[in-house]
């Protein structure tokens, strides 16, 4: 497994590719925020509301395509992220302060902790242990949530206000929300396609195709693997976040190991290390979810079967082009 | 704690660790050999536990309803290799953890459809009923005794196939290096089906087993599954060696700190602060356990030989 070849991944050659990767977001976002005008022409507002949820998610995934699609590590413990940054969140809420100047810098201190313990500890194994092991991180979170007596345990918490922007209720407003939530969406993904353009990210990149090869170059994988991975935590609980205002609920169902599981689908299915793709997996998960669960209260039949027929039967995703230029990899 | 208590809970950690060996044991095998990371093997484990709810209550004898869900849980699942893990095997990790996660989702509200969401059980079996007089005071159920037994003789025919027979041999090769055993001309379609066929089978047999003593419900395998991977994590992949020691440490770990972890903290806290700080302590405990070794061991006690 260590000689994972290089032979397979040649990105650049594609003449389609780079032109869809600058257009798809484009497209993606204009269409995003084109989107409550719709609702203003007659579009139901449970649909705002969904597409809300879904771009709130959209976070998560595309933080998970950081570590997953561009590192090459796939992480099966990233609920559990946008758990913390929810209990972070309906936390200070409940005791009293409702102010976002203060439940950022907690709930992104909180991620960056736990991700730099549990990714320091994960990240000295590789493979299938890696994916194990932050699956059981993952449930770590799951369990000490529900052991949270004080804050609801295992009935979760209901929030009875919304987080407060310098005093002024800015969650309150239907579009508002909408809008705050695709700014934050559009704002991480200019931050992650950012950053996988910098050094940082060639070189991650670069480890996911050879880690011996850029150990030898001098830099250390790990490190560089960690920094993803503590990066990627953080965006994932300001994902948690916006999810415990949107939900006015906080429960530890939000980081149970079927939510990573779900993470992880959107990711493949929007196409992994594509970006946008994830963002595009989001919507499609969430809203193939509210429609099959809206025909029937067993839609989890249908919709565990269109996930093992989609990795059968397809290599690659919505974003497809962009997969096929991956290597296969260790792990 | 008193001395007796402290034996009951040995006694529950070893069957609880006996129990996850099972389960472990064939999740590790499939992975050793195949390089297949199967998460619906906790789901195996529960359809080994509902077929033994339908089976014993239809014959209304332990035993044969136990045989029964066993040939059941092996049918299905050669059924899911034949239909799914089989076109998987060449495939990345990735593919395999997404297919057998929409697998999982699947099966789990399927049950959920024929049995129903509340709980079953089943009854003890009338001949492993009743309890055992350890020392004064202490009684401890017949049928967690036949559990421990029961496991730990499947342990000990899994060491004498696996080191002392030719398909044991094959296997260890197998976990190995499985391309080069090909090349000497072993089937290893053949091979990689009686690993899987195995490994279901322990699993179902596990879910059987903890039938009588644990309730019967939707989502049970999902909770054993993960300390599967706890305990495999812990003893090295690929490792059945491992997966027993792994297992006990888990078993003993998890049940012991479950029961004292209040006490102690008692002893510094108030008893209140003391219960809840406990529960969330002790439900930690076998990751803290899983992140220590692999701070120390990166490969886990003890890694297969001869893997990479």
């Amino acid at each position: 497994m260590a000689s994972t070849s290089s032979a397979s991944t040649a990105p650049v050659a594609r003449p389609v590719a780079p032109m869809v990767r600058r257009l798809a977001p484009l497209v993606i976002f204009t269409l995003l925020a084109l989107l409550p005008l719709a609702s203003a022409l007659g579009l139901p507002g449970h649909w705002l509301t969904l597409v809300t949820r879904a771009m709130i998610v959209a976070i998560a995934a595309l933080s998970l395509d950081l570590v997953l699609g561009i590192g090459g590590l796939i992480s099966f413990g990233h609920a559990a992220y946008i758990g913390i940054g929810a209990y972070g969140t309906g936390i200070l809420i409940t005791e009293g302060r409702t102010e976002l100047l203060v439940a950022l810098p907690v709930v992104l201190l909180a991620c960056a902790v736990f991700a730099t313990i549990t990714g320091y500890v994960s990240l000295r194994t590789r493979g299938v242990a890696f994916i194990m092991i932050t699956l059981a991180f993952g449930q770590m979170a799951f369990y000490f949530a529900q052991a949270l007596s004080a804050y609801g345990g295992d009935d979760g918490l209901t929030l009875y206000e919304k987080s407060t922007l310098l005093g002024r209720e800015i969650f309150g407003n239907r579009t508002g929300f909408y809008y705050i939530a695709l700014g934050t969406l559009a704002v991480c993904y200019w931050l992650v396609r950012r950053l996988v353009a910098s050094r940082f990210g060639r070189v991650l990149r670069a480890a996911r195709e050879n880690a011996v090869r850029v150990t030898v170059t001098g830099y250390d994988v790990n490190h560089v693997r960690l920094g993803a991975y503590v990066i990627s935590g953080m965006m994932a609980g300001l994902s948690g976040l916006l999810l415990a205002n949107q939900t006015d609920f906080v429960s530890p169902a939000y980081m149970s190991w079927p939510r990573s599981g779900e993470l992880i689908f959107m990711v493949v299915l929007g196409g992994v290390g594509s970006l946008y793709g994830s963002i595009l997996g989001a919507l499609a998960f969430l809203v193939t979810e509210d429609v099959l669960s809206s025909l029937t209260q067993n839609w989890k039949v249908i919709f565990g079967p269109l996930i093992v027929l989609f990795v059968l039967f397809t290599h690659g995703g919505i974003a497809g082009l962009v997969t096929k230029l991956r290597g296969r990899r260790d792990g | 704690m008193t001395l007796s208590l402290l034996i009951v809970q040995l006694l529950n950690g070893l069957q609880f660790g006996v129990l996850l060996f099972l389960v472990a044991a064939g999740l590790t095998l499939v992975f050793g050999v195949m390089d297949f990371i199967n998460l619906a093997h906790g789901v195996q484990y529960m359809l080994g536990a509902y077929l033994a709810v339908t089976f014993v209550s239809l014959t209304g004898s332990f035993l044969l309803g136990l045989a029964l869900a066993l040939a059941a849980a092996l049918l299905l699942g050669l059924a899911l290799e034949f239909l799914v893990f089989r076109h998987l095997y060449e495939r990345d990790h990735l593919d395999q953890v997404l297919a057998t996660f929409g697998l999982i989702l699947l099966l789990n509200q399927a049950v959920k459809m024929i049995w129903g969401a509340a709980p079953l059980s089943v009854p003890v079996p009338e001949f492993l009923s009743g309890n055992v007089r350890l020392m004064d005071g202490i009684l401890y159920p017949v049928y967690r005794f036949a559990l421990i037994a029961a496991g730990l003789s499947v342990g000990a025919l899994l060491w004498f196939v696996v080191e002392k027979t030719r398909t044991g041999m094959l296997l260890r090769a197998g976990a190995s290096n499985a391309p080069m055993v090909s090349a000497l001309g072993v089937d290893i379609r053949k091979l990689f089906m009686i690993v899987f066929a195995f490994g279901t089978m322990l699993a179902g047999f596990a879910g059987a087993m903890a039938a009588p003593i644990l309730s019967v419900e939707p989502g049970m395998g999902d909770t054993v599954l993960i300390l599967a991977f706890v305990v495999i994590v812990v003893g090295g992949i690929g490792s059945i060696r491992g997966a027993f020691v792994g297992a006990l440490i888990v078993g003993l770990v998890d049940t012991l700190g479950r029961s004292s972890m209040n006490d102690l903290l008692r002893l510094f806290m108030a008893p209140a602060s003391a219960r809840a700080t406990g529960a969330a302590l002790s439900s930690m405990l076998i990751y803290l356990v899983m992140a220590a070794v692999l701070f120390v061991k990166p490969e886990g006690l003890l890694p297969a030989k001869g893997r990479s």
